[in-house]
């Protein structure tokens, strides 16, 4: 069969990205993944945890004295960095462009969440491929799922929090329903694997 | 999932065709968010792919209305970020108040709940006599919603809770009659309110203005798009106008950094220089 050509998506200058969705119980469950990352990490950090939507976020004051790296909240049009923490903002979508940019919105609510975690995934999924680690944590409901599956069926990496290990197992579990083949560990664990990241080396499941 | 390579060209084609059509813009929204709405609306219309979708809207304008609903701003709350309307009451209500009669320009009114916020706080200082409001939005049913002053009564609960939060000065009951799950705002506070068809992104000045609230319609849009509507605000204020962005805008980054100071900068209100 005659082969045609075919216009190929440009990833290459994007960052590894490990995306982080956490719901109820998030706060503790980051505590023990965050402060493992080395300070020269060679991977930007995303993060949606559910919270209340009114006032400002405290997740940059909780976290930079306990964390190696930057941490910020999120803006519009910024690029992707690899060695920075970025949290979404309290009341707003996360979503990742495909020239490596983040973007806001507030279009409605995802399962009643918003900023919802697979708004972000399916947003990474699309812009950055096999670059992107998603990771689901503990969680009272299902979002994450539905986005940690594209991520994965877009050659990304999946990981989940073992349930055993969550406060609330609802969304681990839900996750591991959707993506089956997903690696499972300890929040602890987690975190060591993610400190162990290369830059451009291969990561997923071992 | 829907394979990623294809819907990006057919988006691209999508909102080309749309502009040529119908000259509505939507070739520098930000594509992210632009890709969810137009999957959503793939689901919700029941289309197979965004290539058929195109092909239905370029035949059937009705179909463009359709897809319309799901391209344009969300629902929003009212006195969504009560600080911010604290603010517009503590800081700017006092300078507006020198003016013997302003215009206030809501920008990407969506169906309303900002505009009937802002009516509201005006009546409270017994401004709103002395106040125009224009409320412009590209999305006809959005302005039609806005203009009936319906909203469902199950949101009432958010909004007054909101609008004490915003240093509401009455029982916010009072401005609306309840029957058949929805909230009917009292006329008299539309009595001069303006509601327009108007486009950040193809039309021009209207207008000059005192005061600007354009909150949570930017973060939608690409740079070149954003400098567009704050040359827009820029031209429409009259020397030392406000303008007021959402929570996570900024003019900080755009051609017009230069021509705005903030004025309450966690608010996001800025005063023209």
């Amino acid at each position: 069969m005659a082969t045609i050509r075919s216009a190929q998506p440009q990833t290459h200058a994007l960052p590894l990205t490990v995306l982080i969705g956490a719901s109820a119980g998030g706060v503790e469950a980051l505590n023990r993944i965050l402060p493992q990352l080395p300070a020269d990490y060679p991977a930007a950090v995303v993060v949606v945890l559910h919270q209340p939507s009114e006032g400002p976020s405290l997740l940059v004051e909780v976290f930079s004295p306990r964390v190696r790296l930057l941490t910020k909240e999120a803006d519009e049009k910024e690029p992707l960095v690899a060695g920075v923490i970025y949290f979404a903002p309290p009341g707003y979508h996360l979503l990742i462009e495909t020239d490596g940019t983040l973007a806001l919105s507030v279009d409605d609510p995802v399962l009643f969440c918003r900023p919802a975690i697979d708004v972000l995934f399916d947003s990474a999924a699309q812009a950055l491929g096999s670059k992107a680690i998603g990771v689901v944590l503990t969680g009272a409901n299902e979002d994450g799922a539905a986005g940690l599956a594209r991520v994965q069926q877009a050659g990304g990496s999946a990981v989940v929090q073992d349930p055993a290990d969550a406060l609330v197992a609802t969304m681990p579990e839900a996750a591991l329903a959707a993506v089956p083949t997903a690696q499972i560990l300890t929040a602890t664990a987690i975190g060591q694997w993610l400190a162990t990241l290369q830059p451009g080396g291969r990561h997923g499941a071992q | 999932m829907y394979p990623a390579a294809e819907l990006d060209i057919e988006l691209k084609l999508l909102v080309d065709a749309i502009y040529l059509k119908y000259n509505y813009d939507f070739r520098n929204y930000s594509p992210a968010s632009m890709k969810r709405r137009v999957l959503h609306a793939l689901t919700q219309l029941e289309v197979a792919t965004v290539s058929q979708l195109q092909d239905q809207i370029l035949h059937k304008p009705d179909r463009f209305l359709d897809l319309l609903q799901y391209l344009t701003i969300p629902v929003s709350e009212m006195f969504r970020d009560p600080s911010y309307f604290r603010a517009i009451r503590e800081q700017v209500v006092p300078i507006l108040r020198t003016w013997p009669s302003f215009k206030i320009w809501i920008a990407g009114c969506s169906t309303g709940e900002e505009v009937y916020s802002m009516a509201i706080l005006l009546k409270e200082e017994n401004l709103l006599e002395r106040a125009i409001i224009y409320a412009t939005d590209i999305n006809p049913h959005s302005l039609e919603r806005a203009e009936a002053g319906i909203f469902a009564l199950d949101s009432m609960k958010l909004f007054t809770s909101n609008y004490q939060k915003a240093g509401g000065k009455s029982s916010f009951s009072d401005y609306y009659t309840a029957g058949y799950g929805s909230a009917l705002f009292d006329k008299s506070l539309k009595r001069n309110i303006t509601f327009a068809d108007h486009s950040l992104a193809t039309d021009s000045v209207f207008s000059e203005m005192h005061f600007i609230s354009c909150r949570n319609v930017l973060i939608y849009f690409n740079r070149p798009l954003q400098n567009r509507a704050f040359g827009l605000f820029h031209n429409s204020l009259v020397h030392r106008g406000f303008m007021g962005l959402g929570s996570k805008e900024t003019v900080q980054f755009s051609d017009y950094a230069q021509n705005f100071e903030p004025f309450e900068a966690r608010e996001r209100i800025y005063r023209k220089v």
